[in-house]
């Protein structure tokens, strides 16, 4: 029973593929899951959606939306008739076919991220060998929809809102890659499914998540502020700014185009998330050995929305960063703190098991962390702003 | 350390999110078209006409004098002054508008009509729901749309209508003394030429008096 309740979706695919012949058999499973996948995390994105909103009311001590349909939960329906309603303008200097593509892109390049992700025990569409690499392939060519995006609009605003994004992905990019280096490095592989694997053991009740490790922490941490960052998510938000830039590389998208914009941002958010989640946190493995009766997806599942609501959250509290100091933050603590970290965790590889392992990687970390804090992100000058060409 | 405002900030953040859930006096907002606030004193949208007594033709304070039409910035006033002429609030006779339409879609609120007016005839409104499907009539406001008794002005600026309401009583006062000092001295004067030459003083006292109308 506990069993079939896990495999279920696995099990509905058995199912529903056995009606074919055999030739058809394996492109039928492949083709049902990637409608699993896109309809699941669209689904996911417009309950996100509506969460947000809600959830950066209740921050600012409103109410949120609350009139279409129950307790406001269908405004996801009506923002889509909005947006599918609405006049899509193309500006008549626009490069019309890469302004096209552009969105086009950007999710197709967010979808295929899904693609290695293991939401459940033996759910996952692709299990590749590198499936991280894949996974950052992916990622990373979503900069050039962004930037092929503000390019043909032939605007200043979304000139520079791409010129920022692309800016920020890279140097952030870096930081995301090597923060996951280190749980590559302790599992020995780049495969997903072997990673969460790798974590779903218990000492007594309590798993062997790479986040409750010192390494596992200061990784988490960082790839935390990476994927913020790369997400283009607040307080990176820098390219679309919209009190300074209108709202960046979109400012000249409108109607479904722009609706596949917002849709490609937060499943970006969806699936950094998730592969936060299977990297640092576990993956499908339950929090508690005794908790493992509950199915795998279960666990992936709240897990991500706990990320997104953690992201949410930061969203009310934190307001946007400076570009310089943006970069400061990327090049100048985020990276070699990382940096530091992968040595931690080599260190922590070789030591072995026992209790000075522990004692030593975190007072590392810790140290670097207290005197980074205090030397290099240090403010050097208080008091009033002085302006050079004003007055 | 560093990181411990971000902390801080969430703590507080989570603390809103917590607790508007909890206390209602948190809740800095209302469901609008079920609760209202009520506007502020010194909110203003469009200008209206006052008037006093019941009736809203006749107690128009406008005497048509066009200085706010001829003052307004976007020229959204539309006067007609009348042929005729109606007593005003002093008792003294005044043209009145046949015509007063307000074009609110060109309004800008700015109040200079209500600071130009001599009058206090226009004032300015707190009335926002003047949504129509009608985008020509409906947002050209006339007399009768436009005309509000002086009791709603009290209720939606209560001190300015006062203020307003103690220099008319004044200025009435004023001019009330003035013509009964006027009377007097006419009555005296009239005496006085009535005592000194008794025998030609029908013709001379009929002209003055035909002369007024």
């Amino acid at each position: 029973m506990i069993d079939k309740a896990d495999q279920i979706f696995v099990l509905l695919q058995h199912w529903l593929v056995s009606f074919l012949p055999l030739a058809l058999q394996q492109p039928a499973a492949v083709l049902l899951g990637v409608i699993g996948i896109v309809c699941v995390f669209p689904a996911i994105f417009a309950l996100t959606t509506v969460f947000e909103r809600k959830g950066l009311g209740r921050i600012q001590n409103r109410l949120g939306p609350n009139r279409v349909g129950p307790f406001g939960f269908m405004q996801p329906i009506a923002d889509a008739i909005k947006s599918l309603t609405k006049e899509d303008v193309v500006p008549s200097t626009a490069n019309g076919p890469v302004h096209f593509l552009a969105p086009v892109g950007l999710v197709v390049a967010v979808f295929m991220g899904f693609a290695v992700l293991p939401v459940g025990r033996n759910m996952v569409l692709v299990d590749m060998d590198a499936g991280l690499l894949f996974f950052f392939a992916m990622g990373a060519s979503t900069e050039v929809s962004v930037f092929m995006a503000g390019w043909s609009s032939r605007n200043k605003y979304s000139l520079l809102g791409a010129m920022r994004a692309v800016a920020q992905m890279i140097s952030y990019e870096v930081v995301l890659l090597l923060s996951s280096v280190a749980v590559v490095m302790i599992t020995g592989s780049l495969s997903l499914t072997k990673i969460v694997e790798a974590q779903n053991q218990y000492t007594g009740i309590f798993p062997h998540w790479y986040i409750f490790t010192p390494w596992g922490l200061a990784g988490f941490v960082m790839y935390a502020i990476a994927a913020t960052a790369e997400t283009n998510r607040s307080p990176f938000d820098l390219p679309e700014g919209e009190s300074e830039l209108v709202a960046g590389y979109h400012t000249e998208y409108s109607g479904f185009k722009f609706a596949l914009f917002f849709l490609g941002e937060y499943l970006a958010m969806l699936s950094i998330s998730g592969l936060g989640t299977t990297l640092f946190l576990g993956g499908w493995s339950a929090p508690l050995s005794f908790l493992t009766f509950m199915p795998s997806w279960f666990w992936f599942f709240s897990k991500l929305m706990m990320s997104i609501f953690v992201f949410i959250w930061m969203r009310g509290t934190l307001p946007r960063l400076r570009q310089d100091q943006l970069m400061n933050f990327a090049w100048k603590f985020v990276l070699p703190f990382t940096l530091l970290d992968l040595f931690v965790t080599a260190l922590w590889r070789f030591m072995g098991e026992g209790l000075l392992r522990w004692i030593v990687c975190s007072a590392i970390l810790l140290a670097a962390y207290i005197i980074m804090g205090r030397v290099a992100m240090v403010r050097k000058h208080f008091g009033p702003r002085s302006y050079r060409y004003a007055e | 350390m560093l990181g411990e405002g971000i902390l801080k900030g969430m703590a507080e953040t989570a603390k809103n999110f917590a607790g508007s859930f909890v206390s209602k006096e948190r809740l800095t907002t209302v469901e609008y078209p079920e609760e209202r606030i009520a506007p502020a004193e010194n909110a203003r949208v469009f200008p209206f006409l006052v008037y006093d007594t019941e009736n809203w033709e006749a107690g128009l304070r406008c005497v048509a004098c066009q200085i706010c039409e001829k003052e307004c910035p976007p020229k959204c006033i539309y006067i007609d002054k009348s042929k005729d002429k109606k007593p005003d609030y002093v008792g003294k006779q005044q043209f009145y508008p046949t015509r007063f339409d307000i074009d609110i879609s060109v309004c800008m609120s700015c109040q200079i009509c209500v600071e130009v007016c001599p009058f206090e005839a226009i004032k300015m409104d707190t009335q926002f729901e003047l949504a129509t499907d009608d985008r020509f009539g409906g947002l050209l406001l006339d007399r009768e749309q436009l005309a509000k008794s002086n009791e709603y002005y009290h209720e939606i600026h209560p001190t300015e209508a006062s203020e307003v309401d103690a220099r008319l009583a004044e200025e009435k006062a004023k001019a009330d003394a003035k013509a009964k000092a006027a009377q007097a001295t006419a009555a005296k004067a009239a005496a006085d030429a009535a005592t000194k030459t008794a025998a030609p003083a029908s013709p001379t006292q009929a002209k003055p008096e035909g002369g007024q109308d």
